[in-house]
């Protein structure tokens, strides 16, 4: 980021700071911890999902279904989990912009969603046409396991940002 | 029942010492300590949203417990130990926080609950395992277990919070 473009988002946040939706935000107390409890626990939903559906690729877990049933069962949670992240992930920047926009944890933290979306992505499309795509040669099966652990790493990755925001504001 | 001297005893401990006043120490067991959370509670709630009977419902009872409490007891362990290790940094701190011991307590009745559905409900399992009409004690062991873990999570935040 330049000089300049962190001027103008400094002035952004302090704009929206002084919002009336942003002031009733920061003043309203049970407010934060109420949408930060709703947003952990979707990322709770997130992660059992991937768990579920990635140890499975790399034959930890779930042994009695295939992976497009796992798929079918728990990648729309994913979808609908994400979907309340973004509300209460913008109801939380809105009530503390400062906190969160011109912090790189969290800038780190957006584009390791966007990684993980594109992942989930990649690895459900090919499913919905063939339900055994990722079982069919030894390649195949070897992208998936590698969709597998990077998915894992990144939705860790992604957790621990978000924990770490806290300690990385700036003074 | 003054535990006042142990908690003291206990924040003193080297390794104590060195989470409270290391930098990176307390954020990253911290982190691991909300992961494992997130994989708690969504897991079980894997088990639970089964056993209420508004998901997994083509499967019986006994396989999703089967496939998923394994991955929930794992995490309960990682949840339990970096539990320990942040308590014990901030030990006299922490108990006289009242979202903390709202937790403890909530957390003691969740095992409770799951104590009792193991060890007697689930006995009769055999007359309800493949269906999604269970019996009362069944669901409610379901409902109570998910918004006991919700209701922990909650205190869990907002612990850093007072």
């Amino acid at each position: 980021m330049s000089e300049g473009d962190r001027v103008s988002l400094r002035e952004f946040c302090a704009w929206l700071e002084a919002t009336p939706l942003s002031l009733l935000i920061q003043t309203t107390t049970w407010v934060i911890p109420t949408v930060q409890t709703i947003h952990i626990v979707s990322i709770a939903v997130i992660v059992s999902s991937a768990l579920v559906v990635h140890l499975h690729t790399l034959g930890l877990a779930m042994h009695s279904q295939s992976s497009a049933q796992l798929a079918r069962r728990f990648l729309p949670w994913i979808w609908t989990a994400l979907g309340v992240l973004l509300l209460t992930g913008t109801i939380l920047i809105i009530g503390e912009p400062g906190r969160s926009l011109p912090n790189f944890v969290f800038q780190l933290k957006m584009v390791l969603v966007l990684v993980a979306v594109a992942l989930t992505l990649c690895y459900q499309q090919p499913l919905r046409r063939d339900p055994v795509f990722w079982n069919a040669s030894r390649t195949r099966r070897a992208s998936a396991n590698i969709i597998a652990v990077v998915s894992l790493c990144v939705w860790v990755g992604i957790v621990f940002a978000g924990r770490w925001i806290a300690y990385a504001i700036d003074g | 029942m003054d535990l006042t001297a142990f908690f003291t005893w206990l924040q003193q401990t080297g390794w104590a010492v060195a989470i409270r006043q290391g930098e990176t120490l307390f954020p990253l067991i911290e982190s691991v300590h909300v992961l494992a959370i997130t994989a708690l509670l969504g897991t079980i709630a894997i088990v639970d949203l089964r056993l209420i009977g508004v998901a997994s419902r083509q499967q019986p009872i006994s396989t999703t417990m089967a496939e998923v409490l394994p991955l929930t007891r794992i995490a309960f362990a990682l949840a339990a130990l970096t539990g320990g290790l942040l308590f014990a940094s901030h030990a006299v701190d922490y108990s006289h926080k009242a979202p903390f011991i709202a937790k403890m307590l909530l957390l003691s009745v969740a095992l409770i609950n799951i104590g009792v559905f193991h060890l007697i409900t689930a006995r009769g399992i055999g007359a309800w395992d493949n269906e999604l009409k269970v019996p009362l004690a069944v669901k409610s062991a379901g409902a109570v277990s998910l918004g006991l873990w919700i209701a922990i999570v909650a205190c869990g935040r907002w612990i850093g919070f007072v």
